[in-house]
């Protein structure tokens, strides 16, 4: 399985996805550079995390006028797989992959710490791996993690099963204050299709437990599991 | 075709928690300024763009908005003066 990772100016987690697509899932990987229009027969996209634009204007605003945004888009409308982690998120945010938006934490502070996060869905592509209510330890480095959208669009998400990631307490209890105030604690989200997912935790920063968790492992062999089935 | 300037604001949309705003009304109440209700921050443009009329440079920067500069999902905009430039 070929997994295609957007490289945006400012981008800095796409050696590290590619470190986790290559190296432990033992698949190939390819960096596609933001100007190009081609995703090179990818699989799988994954926009990765960093502050592409510099965060400019909001994080993902500019980035998400790139060239290749436009394939990466006829990608997830075929219903291919998209994976947005931290900027990545914000980025398909941006572009309308997932509904939404990521604000500021409301601490104000840039949040660089280590989360838990229960799993709300296993029964997707980015998550049969794990077990439902599983509670995963994942690396978070962000100023604008704060999920925000509409009540009905929050309705929508919950009713629907498309929250998978949500913050949680110590011993996977609700988040009393959840790091950056996301509305309903919500850390990942997917689309209605179910295609596209985005979160602000690593979990191509969770591979290995010397480095203190390999908890994000699950994802991409969840999404192996699936795809190349 | 002339040069105009076009400035605007982008607002949090209310009702939506705005930290920044929240952190700078507290700080003006500890100022003494008790009369400070809710505060706001937001951005704000100056565009110098070619138009054909103040109406149209308007007009062109509002689309800009919708398509960039403003969350259509978080931020409200608002058009604060065309002049000529």
């Amino acid at each position: 399985m070929k997994f295609g990772i957007v490289v945006f100016p400012g981008s800095n987690c796409d050696h590290d996805a590619y470190h986790a697509v290559t190296d432990v899932l033992g698949e190939t990987a390819v960096y596609l550079w933001h100007k190009d229009h081609d995703l090179q027969g990818s699989d799988v996209i994954i926009l990765p995390g960093g502050f592409s634009y510099g965060d400019y204007l909001r994080a993902g605003a500019i980035a998400r006028f790139s060239p290749i945004m436009t394939e990466v888009a006829a990608h997830a409308k075929r219903g291919a797989p998209v994976l947005g982690i931290c900027n990545g998120f914000q980025i398909a945010c941006e572009a309308g992959l997932l509904p939404g938006a990521l604000l500021r934490n409301e601490s104000l502070k840039f949040l660089g710490t280590s989360v838990r996060v229960r799993v709300e869905n296993a029964d997707t592509m980015f998550t049969n791996r794990y077990e439902a209510g599983q509670v995963l330890t994942m690396p978070v480095g962000h100023g604008d993690g704060r999920y925000t959208a509409d009540e009905a669009t929050l309705d929508r998400l919950d009713g629907e099963g498309r929250v998978l990631f949500r913050y949680v307490g110590e011993k996977g209890q609700p988040a009393i204050v959840n790091p950056n105030g996301a509305m309903r604690a919500i850390a990942g989200i997917m689309s209605a299709e179910g295609n596209v997912m985005g979160l602000m935790p690593h979990p191509e920063r969770a591979l290995d437990i010397a480095l203190g968790s390999k908890d994000g492992v699950g994802m991409f062999e969840s999404m192996l599991a699936r795809v190349a089935a | 075709m002339s040069r105009f300037r076009v400035a605007l604001h982008i607002v949090p949309r209310r009702g939506l928690l705005d930290p920044q705003g929240k952190a700078v009304a507290d700080a003006l109440h500890t100022l003494g300024f008790k009369s400070v209700g809710d505060v706001h921050v937001g951005r704000h443009l100056i565009l110098d763009i070619d138009a054909k009329s103040a109406a149209d440079a308007e007009k062109d920067v509002r689309a800009m908005c919708q398509r960039l500069l403003a969350n259509p999902v978080t931020e409200d905009f608002e058009i604060a003066g065309v002049t000529a430039a």
